[in-house]
């Protein structure tokens, strides 16, 4: 079966990589331990586990300015996921991504639920529009 | 994006490398949003310092003063990690203090005002109805837009420096009329008394309907709400929410004469459930904190009322910025604070203290306790168990060392 989800605003090159599917939001600076790549917010549904390298699905940006920074903070320490991929997004998540270079979509269709989850092998195609799962 | 002469010989270069730079950046995040052109702004706030930059990025900002770079725009900063005053007995690491200091006179050598306030709104700079500005730090922005009637998006550092060099912002989200408009209705049937209680109403709604581009209209509320009042709900608006905007029938000046479908209501039980939804973890009351936005003159004033003839147990900070610091000390609100034990601690925000995961682990806290909604819910990465309480509980907290 071909999974594939279409977004509506793109930036950055193509990439593949290993997707981590959050339900919750997220905040590079409420959520993320900023020096190892392991979000750390007590309770937050993917507390423990590595962004690192992942293509990261978020339905939400939560809070923050200090996103522009973060994101090109953690790309500096080679800490960066592959790509963010936000159901709603805010500005501060596109300026900061934009950046660090990290390739970032906003809007989906379909929901990532039943299409992706983690640990699938994706590919990120901002040109295109399209995310497709490739195994 | 639709760009005007000048821009096109921006990007050519002739302003230099370093405008030049910047602009080009500004029509990527321009396009990602379908902006179809730049606005002019008059005022750029921007969040710079080195626990959010980190190294990499002072390295970015002193390659872009190289450059020549040098604000178009007055430029005025947000509040930072550092107190320089008590750095030392926070246990701040001296590097990284340098490093703060080597961050400031670059920012400087690009004729940045360097405020190191988050409260810019009520002691810097106010702008008029529909004045275009690119400011960051949300409670700023969503304070602009709001009460003001200026137009900002959230700026983020790299953005907002974008801006001062360039004079411009693209034009998308809330600096067009279509993303002002509100998009639900909130019925305020509560007392609100106290500040916390404004921070609990932002914290219901944006919880609730997370998105950058949900307006609330407020109506309902029995009398006018003061400017503290309005700082405490927007910051914590954006900060679980990520909203930009939100209007108060009566009191903002682009509030609707008619209220949109959706409705909500919060009335007193909602605003105690968000009371009574905190963990007290151990029980512990050693770490108060009045922060997150830094507090103004008014909050000064209140807290040295509360805190007259009491003495602190265990460590309790106030944050908030020169300007307020100085005049507090000239009216004596500053020095009653500090006989009570209470350390105030300026140009800084508590949740972005540089070292804090480490403070914490020093000091042996587990629970933070603070009359501010947001910075109950952006500590969290460091750890803390955070718990909301009303200011004048969170004194009788700081007093008694005792959470109950």
């Amino acid at each position: 079966m071909h999974r594939k989800i279409e977004v509506s605003q793109a930036y950055g090159p193509v990439v593949e990589g290993e997707a981590l599917v959050s339900e919750e939001g997220f905040s590079p600076r409420y959520d993320l331990d900023r020096w190892t790549g392991v979000i750390t917010k007590p309770g937050h549904k993917l507390e423990g586990k590595s962004i690192v390298d992942k293509v990261c699905f978020f339905p939400t940006a939560k809070g923050g300015i200090a996103a522009g920074w973060a994101f090109y903070d953690i790309k500096w320490k080679k800490i960066a996921p592959k790509a963010f991929i936000f159901g709603v997004t805010n500005p501060v998540m596109v300026q900061g991504a934009i950046f660090a270079g990290i390739p970032i979509t906003a809007g989906w269709s379909p929901q990532p639920r039943g299409v992706v989850k983690t640990g699938d092998l994706v590919r990120v195609d901002p040109a295109r529009k399209t995310i497709e799962v490739l195994r | 994006m639709e760009l005007t002469s000048e821009e096109r010989a921006i990007l050519a270069g002739e302003r230099g490398e370093a405008e030049r730079r910047a602009l080009e950046y500004q029509v990527e995040v321009g396009r990602f949003w379908g902006a179809k052109r730049f606005v002019p702004v008059t005022s750029v706030h921007m969040m710079g310092d080195i626990e959010v930059m980190g190294d990499g990025g002072l390295g970015w900002l002193k390659e872009t003063a190289d450059r020549g770079a040098r604000c178009r725009v007055a430029t005025t900063t947000n509040a930072r990690c550092v107190d320089f005053v008590h750095c030392e007995r926070l246990g701040q690491d001296a590097g990284e203090v340098a490093k703060e200091r080597e961050l400031i006179a670059t920012l400087k050598r690009m004729d940045v005002v360097t405020t190191d306030t988050c409260i810019n709104y009520q002691t810097v700079y106010q702008p008029h109805l529909g004045e275009h500005v690119a400011w960051g730090d949300t409670g700023t922005v969503i304070y602009a837009n709001s009460v003001f009637g200026a137009r900002s998006n959230f700026e983020s550092g790299p953005a907002a420096l974008a801006a001062a060099l360039t004079g411009r912002t693209p034009e998308y989200g809330f600096h067009l009329d279509q993303h002002r408009r509100g998009t639900f209705s909130v019925r305020l049937d509560a007392r609100l008394e106290d500040l916390a209680d404004w921070g609990a109403v932002g914290k219901l709604v944006g919880e609730s309907h997370q998105d950058y581009f949900a307006v609330p209209v407020f109506h309902g509320f029995h009398r006018a709400p003061t400017a503290d009042e309005l700082k405490h709900l927007g910051a914590a608006l954006a900060s679980y929410g990520s909203m930009g905007m939100f209007h108060f029938v009566g009191v903002t000046p682009e509030a609707p004469s008619s209220l949109p479908a959706e409705k909500m209501l919060v009335g007193e039980k909602e605003i105690d459930s968000v009371y009574a939804g905190y963990s007290l973890g151990d029980g512990d009351g050693r770490l108060v904190v009045f922060s997150g936005p830094q507090q103004s003159l008014l909050e000064m004033k209140r807290l040295a009322g509360l805190f007259q003839g009491r003495k602190v147990q265990g460590s309790c900070f106030v944050t908030t910025n020169g300007a307020v610091l100085a005049q507090s000390r000239d009216l004596g609100y500053a020095q009653t604070l500090e006989q009570a034990g209470v350390t105030i601690l300026q140009g800084v925000c508590f949740y972005i203290l540089q070292n804090l995961s480490l403070m914490r682990e020093r000091n042996r806290w587990t629970n933070m306790v603070s009359n501010s909604a947001k910075i109950v819910n952006i500590i969290g990465a460091h750890r803390f168990n955070t718990i909301l309480r009303r200011t004048a509980d969170c004194v009788e907290i700081a007093c008694t060392g005792k959470l109950k």
